[in-house]
């Protein structure tokens, strides 16, 4: 598999009234052709800011002092503004979370999906008309030739957000970046869009990113999964090791807190306690160590490393150091393990 | 729940209407009967748009209805006139927790200010001492620090005011309280603690919650019988275990077949039902009892099919 994007060690700093915010604190990874990834986190965890730096679209008052996005073995962050310009949108596509902001209100949706043809290719205006006329019958705008003159405003939010995908798509983008695209939708509106972005996938080929912080769109959605916490991948892995092998107390804690359908009456549910820290001053030792409960010395000290799960699989917890105590994870995570096993064994796991 | 016991909430024909009379009608409530009972969490779901939180502000009387009936302890309070001393009484027995902790707190006013609002305004409190007093308790009772009673929203994070929120809505000791998507504004590691704050105040106070929400796993988790609207009405009611074992709307289906499931083999084997409204809604269908306390919206016919 090709590896169309490598983030190396990116740095994303702000500077503020109150000092310097260090949202991105060294994130490393990569995007192979054809698949999605999804970062999952909870607000200000970075990783909105992780892929807006990768099409540069980061606030004014934003430095990034260290790292590498190469995207086919080239730098992005040593390209010119028009350089990237011919990237973005192009190249690489994004959509937004919000429908309803992300698209302009004075402008019949034809014209707005057909755009960057116009921008990007010496195509005529009829060339690219009909193409947004094509885009917009394969995201599922019903009779999209007559629609194509209507606004926004005569949409619905998942019919806005169709839209906003055929923007994003109109171009055959090698990658798409999705940020919490189904966020502002209802489930059933979720679900089909959802089905809508694999289908897209399996017929254009793009490896998308997808940023969200619903585990379970992850579940439907994911090849790999990487869980971002306070500017840092804390781990990473398929979507099988993440959901029934994770490794991390974060990872733990956040799917042991969603109840499922099938949590019964129990007393509590578990949550993870706290807050996330103030990236103002990071802490010195592993930034989740205050909420942590299987938290030990070290990790007050000392950052924890990556340690290696498998081939594909990566956590960045001091429980995995070998000298570290044998600890017993909350009780869904062990179910999640024995499915895991019944996996590796080839059985089904239901 | 035990249904030997007098509803708290008894919603009969509520109708909300919107732009009454003119091209733009929207039948926002259209019809709705339900009884909250004391003690239980009764949680109602739709899709934006279905009506779920009109609902929820016309009980509490943030809109007047259109027609139908509210009663509150068995006293009928869809008519009672602003500023009347029993909407007065009203205003406090029933309270709200609102979706947005950004939007739903002056940003102007400190956090003593907020929570103590209720206070002032019913004359629960008779001096400063007691008054500091009672907001330092209702602090501690929604765990969050006391001595920050002074600072100002822009603070504390999503969560915390949330629980602000909760501690305002405490304050006037409510018996019912109206929760509008109290959590949906907060990321998944603080929904549980809002969510496990929310059931241990229940049980410390006695109170009766609706819990309005679109996240239906949480909803199954926090409530003891649902109400699922669509369009206006509800289309099925029943207990939270019999609504998601034994879905019998082909809306409330289709709803539970798109629920997102954080495991990658059964999304792997899911299969999306969807729904056509032509197919299902026409006219002379009430919301009747098919099943010991399963309640569908169907016509005489369907209905008469489950009974035998």
């Amino acid at each position: 598999m090709e590896k169309i994007l490598d983030v190396k060690n990116l740095h994303v700093n702000f500077a503020t009234y109150n000092g310097t915010v260090q949202a991105i604190r060294g994130v490393d990874f990569h995007l192979n052709s054809g698949e999605t990834l999804a970062i999952v986190g909870e607000s200000g965890s970075g990783k909105s800011i992780t892929v807006r730096s990768i099409l540069q679209l980061l606030a004014k008052n934003s430095d990034i002092p260290e790292g590498q996005i190469l995207y086919h073995g080239d730098d992005l962050l040593q390209k010119s503004d028009k350089e990237m310009d011919a990237i973005r949108g192009d190249k690489i596509a994004m959509i937004f979370q919000d429908p309803m902001t992300s698209l302009d209100p004075t402008m019949p949706i034809g014209k707005q999906v057909a755009e960057p043809l116009l921008i990007h290719h010496k195509v005529s205006k009829k060339e690219a008309m009909d193409r947004a006329e094509e885009v917009l019958r394969l995201v599922g705008i019903p009779n999209p030739k007559a629609r194509m003159k209507d606004y926004p405003h005569q949409f619905s939010g998942g019919q806005r957000q169709r839209i906003v995908i055929a923007i994003a798509i109109v171009d055959y983008p090698e990658i798409l970046i999705a940020d919490e695209p189904t966020t502002a939708l209802d489930v059933t509106v979720q679900a089909q869009i959802i089905d809508l972005l694999k289908e897209l996938q399996e017929k254009i080929g793009t490896s998308i990113i997808f940023i969200t912080h619903d585990l379970g769109v992850v579940a439907g959605i994911a090849d790999r999964v990487a869980v971002m916490y306070a500017g840092k991948f804390v781990e990473y892995g398929t979507v099988d090791e993440i959901f029934y092998n994770p490794q991390h107390p974060y990872t733990w804690g956040l799917l042991d807190s969603m109840p499922t359908l099938d949590t019964s009456e129990q007393d509590h549910l578990n949550s993870i306690p706290g807050t996330p820290p103030n990236l103002l001053n990071p802490p010195k030792g592993d930034a989740f160590a205050p909420r942590n409960s299987y938290a030990m010395e070290i990790d007050e000290e000392e950052q924890p490393p990556f340690f290696k799960v498998s081939k594909t699989h990566y956590a960045a917890t001091w429980l995995l150091h070998p000298d570290a105590p044998k600890v017993t994870p909350p009780e869904s995570i062990q179910k999640r393990f024995e499915k895991f096993q019944a996996l590796k064994s080839g059985g089904s796991v239901k | 729940m035990a249904d030997e016991k007098t509803p708290i909430v008894q919603v009969k024909h509520l109708k909300q209407y919107f732009n009454i009379g003119k091209p733009n009608e929207v039948k926002a409530v259209d019809d709705v009967t339900f009884d909250i009972y004391p003690g239980e969490t009764f949680g109602l779901v739709g899709e934006s748009g279905s009506g779920k939180s009109t609902t929820g502000r016309s009980i509490i009387r943030l809109y007047n209805p259109t027609s139908g009936q509210i009663l509150f302890k068995g006293q009928d309070i869809s008519k009672l006139k602003n500023r009347s001393p029993k909407m007065k009484q009203f205003r406090r027995d029933m309270q709200m927790i609102f979706q947005d902790p950004y939007a739903s707190l002056n940003p102007r006013m400190k956090v003593k200010d907020i929570i103590a609002e209720g206070l002032d305004i019913h004359g629960l409190v008779k001096n400063d001492d007691e008054r500091e007093k009672r907001i330092k308790e209702l602090l501690g009772m929604v765990h969050l620090n006391p001595e920050h009673m002074t600072r100002y929203p822009y603070e504390f994070s999503g969560g915390q005011r949330q629980r602000i929120g909760i501690a305002r809505a405490l304050a006037v000791d409510p018996q019912f309280i109206i929760a509008d998507e109290p959590i949906s504004a907060l990321d998944v590691s603080i929904q549980a603690q809002v969510v496990n704050l929310l059931q241990d105040i229940q049980k410390q106070q006695g109170l009766t919650y609706m819990f309005i929400a679109h996240d239906l796993s949480m909803v199954k988790y926090i409530s003891d019988r649902i109400a699922v609207m669509y369009h206006g009405k509800i289309v099925e009611l029943a207990d939270a275990d019999e609504i998601y074992s034994h879905p019998l709307h082909a809306y409330t289906q289709s709803l539970l077949s798109a629920i997102p499931v954080p495991d990658p083999e059964v999304e792997k084997t899911r299969k999306r039902i969807d729904f056509d409204h032509s197919k299902h809604f026409t006219d002379n269908q009430t919301l009747q009892e098919v099943l010991p306390g399963h309640f569908l919206y169907c016509d005489d016919a369907t209905a008469a099919k489950f009974k035998n």
